[in-house]
């Protein structure tokens, strides 16, 4: 008898463990079609030779991936590293890392008051925040222009003031590429930082202070531990696609210093490489994933071994 | 590469012209941005009761991609004189034999064989312009029939100069300033055409498809730029003027053909027929602001632009023109290298 019931259980439990794979099926295949597909297709491309008119020959190479970090001299063809593309990948990486920190200064401060808000009034406060999501990104950069170019708004501003006798030249700078960045990915940052914020019982901050904790000590140890879960997410979700961005610094920085979207852009296009720009790519991918890795080994658990 | 200045990222902007159900058939046309005329559309749309649809791309590179890939429904596309091989080696154009045409002796002597279709047995010309320089002579008055406006500018000019960002012509005249030759593979010419423009980087303020109006309110006083957008720009600011290096800029021509796989074939001849009429080749030119190809047109085109300076190519630097090509893969990548050093 005994054996029999956990044989029928050992047989629901195997139906039940089917039911669910089969029924998580269509999301699988999704994602194999859709994420994994175009990112094989990428691999397999970076592995070949390029076609005399763009394109690719089906012909194995290591061209691509040895062009990503070597190269040889144009004029006297010693073999040296591939010193541009490094500075370049130096160039975007370091922006990634300006955006997170700049939005990080201005998207923790408005997650907080958003969240300090009364309930009935904080959906309002969160609409605000994604009302730049309903425009296009272009239009939105397109905006910021004309704010900071040398006839826009703040240097009329500023020459009406008699604040300034020329204007300023803001355009066409790394500032105004950080600038752009920052303004575009601010919303990405405060939305998961709010949702951590919203969740914190502030009644521990106010055990903290009946412990005679100083404001500065109970925000660097009782709230800043809980609400890391959200900063981590809101830097991881504003650091990969600034890593990668395109449109922004092609727009604001005019196109005389490339980020890496743009050198692979280059080989795409006027470059005729598809090899080299699709091993490009791959390794943005591949080092976002490491970046990643490290920083899910780093701040799993959420920071609770500090409380 | 695009020959209007006003970024529109890969815009793909259909505009259907509807004629009714009673359509003969359609008409699908594949076009840089800002390059084909609405009236032209609604006459041949008239005259021939079919339903035309564009689609808008911003680089010949960007085209072929799409057109490889398949699915597109497209019949028509606009392929730059030096792109035509790409186009060819892949069997992707019909052979409509234009030439057979009723309005093919429409086509001026000079433009009716070019290097990539020799006997016109795929294309017919769609607009033809020229690659300079357009420099404001209100702060520079020296000669601008110089390379050296970009290269070895000029101190007035300095901080405020753009270049589009057309990495073939910017190093073709680059070479040719220096002596070399374009599509060249030696390296001591192609390490020198790096060095000269790597020390001039810093008087350029961009490398961009700059708007007009940069250039209107002087925010940007000197550019690399195309002839019919320099036409435009100094009917805003006369101060503007356009030069051709002596020591060789770029002449180029945009042309029409039907793709290999296109469906609706019949449609898309009557259509390169009929952009062979003098009439229509001026509406194109008095929307784009070049010059078309095609002989008689002239007595059709907008007064301003038959006497634009940028049209004229004067007598003496007629010879200095460098067909657009392009390179050999092995120089096309040195060609990318010394543009990513440059833009690093």
């Amino acid at each position: 008898m005994l054996s029999e019931a956990s044989n029928g259980e050992a047989l629901l439990r195997r139906a039940e463990t089917r039911r669910r794979w089969s029924l998580a099926m269509p999301a699988l295949i999704v994602i194999a079609l859709f994420s994994i597909l175009p990112l094989a297709v990428m691999v397999v491309y970076s592995f070949l030779t390029p076609g005399t008119y763009g394109n690719v020959v089906w012909q194995f190479s290591l061209d691509g991936w040895f062009s990503v970090v070597f190269e040889r001299d144009l004029f006297d063809d010693t073999l040296g590293l591939a010193d541009a593309h490094l500075s370049i990948l130096g160039r975007s990486a370091l922006l990634a890392l300006a955006t997170t920190g700049l939005t990080m200064l201005f998207g923790l401060p408005t997650a907080w008051f958003i969240a300090t808000r009364p309930v009935a009034t904080r959906a309002y406060w969160m609409f605000l925040i994604t009302v730049p999501f309903w425009t296009n990104l272009l239009v939105r950069t397109i905006a910021i222009q004309e704010v900071i170019r040398a006839d826009g708004t703040i240097n009329r501003l500023l020459l009406g003031l008699g604040v300034i006798d020329a204007p300023i030249q803001m355009m066409f700078t790394n500032g105004a590429v950080l600038l752009g960045m920052t303004y575009v990915y601010l919303p990405l940052m405060v939305l998961p930082v709010y949702a951590a914020i919203e969740k914190f019982d502030f009644r521990l901050a106010e055990a903290a202070y009946d412990l005679h904790a100083s404001r500065f000590y109970c925000l660097r140890r009782v709230i800043f531990p809980l609400i890391r879960p959200g900063i981590v997410a809101g830097s991881i979700l504003v650091f990969i696609p600034a890593l990668g961005a395109y449109v922004t610094p092609r727009l604001m920085g005019g196109g005389r210093a490339m980020m890496w979207g743009n050198l692979i852009d280059l080989q795409f296009g006027q470059g005729r490489n598809w090899p080299l720009g699709a091993a490009l790519s791959v390794s943005l991918t591949l080092l976002v994933m490491i970046a990643l890795v490290l920083s899910v080994r780093r701040f799993a658990g959420g920071g609770r071994s500090d409380v | 590469m695009k020959r209007n200045a006003c970024f529109l990222g890969t815009a793909a902007v259909a505009a259907l012209m509807a004629q009714g159900a009673l359509a003969e058939g359609q008409l699908n046309i594949y076009n840089f941005g800002l390059y084909t005329p609405p009236e032209l559309l609604e006459r041949f749309s008239e005259a021939y009761d079919v339903e035309v649809s564009l689609t808008e791309f911003a680089a010949n590179e960007e085209a072929i991609a799409r057109i490889q890939a398949g699915g597109h429904g497209l019949d028509v596309v606009l392929v730059s004189g030096y792109f035509i091989p790409a186009y060819l080696d892949q069997g992707l154009l019909m052979e409509s034999r234009p030439n057979e045409m009723e309005n093919f002796g429409n086509i001026a002597p000079e433009w009716a064989s070019i290097t990539g279709d020799p006997e016109r047995a795929y294309t017919v010309p769609w607009v033809w312009g020229t690659t300079g320089v357009m420099v404001n002579t209100g702060l520079y008055d020296g000669d601008i029939n110089t390379a050296a406006i970009f290269l070895d500018p000029p101190e007035a000019l300095r901080g405020t100069i753009n270049l589009v960002p057309s990495m073939n012509d910017v190093i073709d005249m680059t070479l040719r300033y220096i002596g070399a030759e374009p599509c060249t593979s030696d390296r001591e010419a192609l390490s020198a055409a790096r060095d000269l423009l790597t020390s001039a980087r810093e008087h350029w303020a961009s490398i961009d498809y700059a708007s007009f109006e940069k250039f209107v309110n002087e925010d940007l006083n000197a550019s690399v730029f195309w002839s019919g957008a320099a036409g435009r720009i100094r009917e805003a600011n006369p101060d503007f003027a356009y030069g051709w290096p002596e020591t060789g800029y770029i002449q180029w021509m945009d042309n029409m053909a039907i793709l290999a796989d296109a469906t609706n074939v019949e449609n898309a001849r009557l259509f390169l027929n009929f952009i062979m009429d003098p009439e229509n080749a001026a509406l194109i030119s008095n929307y784009t602001r070049y010059g078309n190809g095609i002989s008689g047109s002239d007595a059709y085109m907008d007064a301003g632009l038959l006497d634009s300076p940028e049209l004229q190519v004067p007598e003496a630097l007629q010879g200095a023109a460098i067909d657009q090509q392009l390179c050999a893969p092995e120089v096309q990548e040195l060609y990318t290298r010394i543009w990513t050093e440059l833009t690093r």
